[in-house]
Order: structure tokens, then sequence, then C-alpha cells
């Protein structure tokens, strides 16, 4: 045609400029990209929780011979999980303080199962950088709010294991957990 | 690059000519280390510890080859892999306390240099790459200080695993997931004790390759000297084989010589007692602190107790503990003085000092227990040491009258020009 443009390669130019030679360059780079993410990726995914650790999800926990204002730590996931069966006297000082001035504000039912609110199942890593709190033992400190201390940066927890003083910017965490019978909860 | 009156390479053994007109490597090693290197005449020992530390990194190198012939990298048998170092393996308790001392070692050289680089800014134009890629070396011996402390897999080491992962965890969105990732599980345990071998067997690699840079970088200007003062002429340098060579020899005996006391006479003076207990993830030791020679910055991340605006607490303490480091990157840019050695910076110098106690004092609050008053002491370290780079030395830089230079390297040296240098050289004896 007449009105054909060429490059000096001879390339034939569209009438903005552009060859179709740039339209392969463009798809050519593009197709390495995907190529390069598709071989990096499997590269960093490789780290992530294999399949055996994933496969260690859920644990079964028999309570029945925690008695009242008892804790015992558990393994779950490679974090202990603290399981205390609160006394009254926890259960009420949990419910007296105001929800509203709370760092992270939650009730104990919040917290708790329903029918079960004296069992108070929670995961034994303080929300800072991930020590284990004192408190569950026998004869530990538990802190100027009778739940949990944290020995690492000087984290209080209380009755409810909610954060009331320290570093840590949340409550105890709670798992996933359910009562398959009264005395038994299956985790995770 | 070398300056003109560089010797020249010419080899006169027969096999260095046949070598060297193939593959000039014995004229590359010349140039850099060798007789072909002109150096100037007045460095004093603080500029030793370059060297130190390129012989800290080799013998981490071979002490840590060694070592990985014995360790297993599984949390089943790692705590017991090192025992069986330190009482089966021949000569194995030497290289453990060797290897665990050579990283103490390393530290106090780095840090010297890096202090050294501080007060003489050495950070300056031309300098400002050797500078970022040393604040680069310095991150990676971190990193793999950090993951070989891990190994044993005692309490500290799993501790420590947990707290300096559970720092990216800060991050917001990414974070806890980011740490997922980097522990390959929920927790510390064999994913990562696993992983963490394989990195810290890397990176030592990728720090020599990052040290080849940053002498590479070096040896395009030369090296810095304590009066500041570029090089002018022939007269302000000698070159460095062997004037430096054996200087640094010297400065390599004293060194070797601190370094075996340590190793043979106190191996666990700066270790933790605690990591000889074995790992348990449901029971964190009471006083849990890292190394020494993160005091400092630990003492910063824990000097961040309440919430900054959204800001929570430990994000702030992390952000803070790595801007700590960061803000090296920008030394260059903030110390905009154009004289060079506080030698001639008598303001600057005074505020040079209250930084080395700043992080003495930081270092102190780290490796003491997270409670008053070590609490408050270290936020107000921790702010001076902020306001020292971002604040102090800007405006230090602006308003002061440095104290006149000399002329040249060789004048500091000899004194004046006409009444020393160019005079006839006196008799040694008179």
């Amino acid at each position: 045609m007449a009105s054909e443009t060429r490059a000096p390669s001879g390339d034939v130019l569209a009438p903005d400029g552009e060859r179709r030679r740039d339209f392969l360059y463009v798809a050519t780079g593009a197709v390495a990209a995907a190529g390069a993410a598709a071989v990096v990726w499997p590269l960093i995914n490789q780290m992530n929780p294999s399949a055996d650790v994933l496969a260690l999800a859920s644990i079964d926990l028999d309570l029945s011979a925690v008695q009242e204002g008892q804790a015992v730590k558990v393994s779950w996931r490679g974090k202990p999980v603290f399981a205390r069966h609160l006394t009254s006297a926890e259960v009420e000082m949990a419910n007296k303080v105001d929800v509203k001035s709370l760092r992270d504000p939650q009730t104990l039912a919040e917290r708790t199962k329903p029918g079960n609110e004296k069992w108070l199942i929670t995961l034994g890593v303080c929300t800072h950088l991930g020590c284990v709190p004192l408190g569950a033992g026998e004869g530990e400190v538990r802190g100027d709010f009778g739940g949990y201390f944290c020995p690492c940066h000087g984290s209080h927890y209380d009755t409810a294991a909610r954060v009331r003083k320290g570093p840590a910017p949340k409550n105890l965490e709670v798992p996933a957990y359910v009562f398959k019978t009264p005395t038994s909860v299956t985790i995770g | 690059m070398s300056f003109p009156w560089a010797n020249e390479y010419k080899p006169t053994n027969p096999l260095m000519q046949w070598v060297d007109s193939r593959l000039p490597l014995p004229r590359f090693v010349y140039n850099a280390v060798g007789a072909g290197y002109p150096v100037p005449r007045n460095l004093n020992y603080m500029w030793n510890f370059g060297i130190l530390a390129g012989f800290a990194l080799v013998l981490q190198i071979v002490t840590g080859v060694v070592l990985a012939m014995h360790y297993a990298a599984n949390d089943k048998v790692a705590f017991d892999s090192v025992e069986h170092i330190m009482r089966d393996v021949n000569w194995g308790w030497m290289l453990r306390y060797a290897h665990a001392n050579g990283a103490s070692m390393f530290f106090i050289v780095v840090y010297t240099h890096i202090f050294r680089g501080f007060f003489y800014s050495s950070y300056k134009a031309p300098r400002e790459m050797i500078w970022l890629l040393g604040v680069v070396i310095f991150l990676l011996m971190m990193a793999t200080a950090f993951m070989g402390y891990v190994l044993p897999w005692g309490q500290m080491s799993f501790w420590g695993a947990k707290v300096i992962t559970g720092l990216f965890s800060a991050i917001p969105l990414v974070g806890p997931p980011l740490q997922e990732w980097l522990l390959g599980g929920f927790a510390p345990d064999n994913a990562a004790l696993n992983r963490f071998f394989s990195l810290h067997f890397l990176l030592p690699f990728v720090i020599l390759g990052v040290i080849i840079m940053h002498v590479w970088a070096l040896h395009i200007p030369g090296s810095s000297n304590p009066t500041g003062v570029e090089v002018k002429t022939e007269s302000d340098t000698v070159p460095f084989h062997p004037y430096y060579t054996a200087k640094d020899g010297f400065g390599l005996g004293i060194f070797l010589m601190l370094y075996c006391a340590l190793v043979f006479f106190a191996p666990n003076l700066l270790g933790h007692p605690d990591n000889y207990i074995p790992a348990n993830p449901l029971s964190t030791p009471a006083h849990i602190v890292p190394e020494w020679y993160f005091w400092p910055f630990y003492a910063i991340l824990r000097a961040f107790t309440s919430d900054f605006m959204f800001i929570p607490a430990k994000l702030m303490g992390v952000l803070a503990m790595f801007s700590a480091i960061l803000v090296w990157f920008f030394l260059p840019w903030l110390d905009t003085s154009p004289v060079r050695s506080g030698h001639y910076r008598p303001l600057f110098r005074k505020f040079f000092y209250l930084l080395v106690v700043d992080v003495l004092v930081l270092g102190y609050c780290g490796g003491a227990p997270a409670a008053e008053p070590y609490v408050m002491i270290s936020q107000i370290a921790s702010m001076y040491y902020f306001l020292h780079f971002l604040v102090i030395l800007p405006v230090v830089s602006s308003i002061e009258t440095p104290q006149p230079l000399p002329f040249s390297i060789t004048e500091a040296v000899l004194g004046k020009d006409e009444s020393a240098a160019l005079s006839p050289a006196k008799p040694a004896i008179a």
C-alpha cells in the first residue's frame, strides 16, 4: 500500500509509530515475568507450614480431674493452652470489671462457652511477643489482677485472661474449641 | 583505582609472569592489599578493625563449617548433638567455644569499626557507598548471629526464635502470616530449626560477597584517615604491604590474645546459662534476654510501653528498633559538615562521646530486667539516640566552627612542610 510507513529496519509502522515488533517485546517480557513469578512462588511457599504441621490441628483434653481454682497446661500446635477451672470469686471479679475501660474490651461470657462459664480456655501465649505467662502452675505469680503475669516484659492479665497492664496489645487468645462432653473438650 | 605513584606489579618469577598474563589474579591481589595499594601514612590503631572483622568472618566460616559436620538440625537431637560435639568430637569443645565466642569478638570488632566511622565521619563523600554496604553487612550479621544462636535448641534459643519472629507479627495485616511463614508452623519447631540451619550456613557467604563490594568501594577513593584530609602527594602515603600488613598483623596478635583468653578461660562469660537447658515450649525463662550484642537494640524495643495514637506499643517498639539501624543509612546526608574528622570538630566531638555513653547505657538496660528504673532509663536513652542522629547531628554540623585543618597528611604527621617534610632527614641518634 502506498500509505504504509516503514522503519529503517523494514518493519511496518502503525499510524502512531508503533511496530508490531514492539508488541512482541511486551508480550515476551510479560511471559518471562509470569514464568519467573511461577518459579519464585514455590520457593517462597515451601516455607509455609507443611502438611504434617497442619495435620496437628486438633487435640482432645480431659478436664475431669481439674478442680476449681486449678489450671492445666497442654501443648497444641506447639503452643501452650491454659484450661482454668475458675472459682466463683474469680468469675465475680471478672464480671465486676467495667468492660469499656479495658484495652481489649470483652466480657467473661464472650470468652467462655455458654453453660461452661467456669472454664476459661486460652492460649498460654502472651500477645506481646509470645512468651508463656506465669499463673497456670501451682504457686506461680499471678500478677496484679489475679490472672496471669508475663515475666518477659511485665504484662498483667486478669481472671478472665484480659490484658490489664504492660505492653501486650490484646487479651490472651481464646482458641476455637467445643465441649464434647461436660468434662472434655476438643481444641482446634 | 589507585594513586598515580602506586607501585606497578612486575613479577620476576616466571610462573607468576605466566599466570599474570593469562589470569591477572596475582596483580589483583598486589593492587588490592599488596605493595601496589598506597594508604595514608597516619592511620592509627582504629583502622585495624576492618581487617579484624574480615578475620573474624573467616574464623566463623571455618569453625562453622566444621561444627556443621557434627551438628544435627533436628529438634529431637539438636541439643544432644551439641553436647556430643562438646564431649565426643575431637577438640569439639574448643571448636564450639571458638565459634560462640567468635561471634562476640566479631561484634566487638564491628562495633568499634562502626564507631570509628562515626567519629571520623568515614561515611562522608566520596565514601557513602562503603558506609551503606557496611550497614547492610551489619544487618546480615545480626540475622546470621540470631539464627546461629537458635541452633543449640536451648531455652534461650527457642524463646529467642519465638520473640524475634514475633517482631514480624507486629506488622499490620501481613504480620501473623509472615511469622508463620518464617517459622513454618505456629511456634518454633523442627521446621524452624531446620531452615535456620540452612540460612545460617548461607548468610555468611552472602556477607562475604557484600564485604568484597565493601572493599571494592573502599579502593575507589582509598582509605580515609584520622585528619579527614584527602591524600595529596606521595609523601602522604605508604604502600599497604609491608607497612600496614605488619601493623594489622600486630593488631591481629592482640585480638587473638584477647580471643584466646575468652575461649580458654571464660568461654561462658558472655553467654546465657539458660541456654544449657533444653528448649521447653511450655515454659519461658523468667529473665529472657538476647545475646549482649543485641542489648542496645533490645532496650529500644522495650522502651515503648504505651500506645501512640493508632500505633500499638508493640509495633512502635519494633519500628523503633529497626529504625535505630536504618537511620544509619541516612547518616551521610544528616551530617552536612564539610569537615570529616572529629579531631577538628569540638562540638561534634562532645556529642559523639555522649552517643557512646548513651549506647552503653542502652546496652546495660537491654541486659537488665524489664522493670523500673531500667524501663524509664531506656526510654530516655532511646529518645536521645534518635535525637542525636535526627536533630543534634544536622544542627551541630550547620552551627559549628571547625578548628583549622592541617594542609596535608604529611604536615599532620611531620609538622610544617618547610620545617620538617622538606628538610633533610635528621639522623636517628644525634
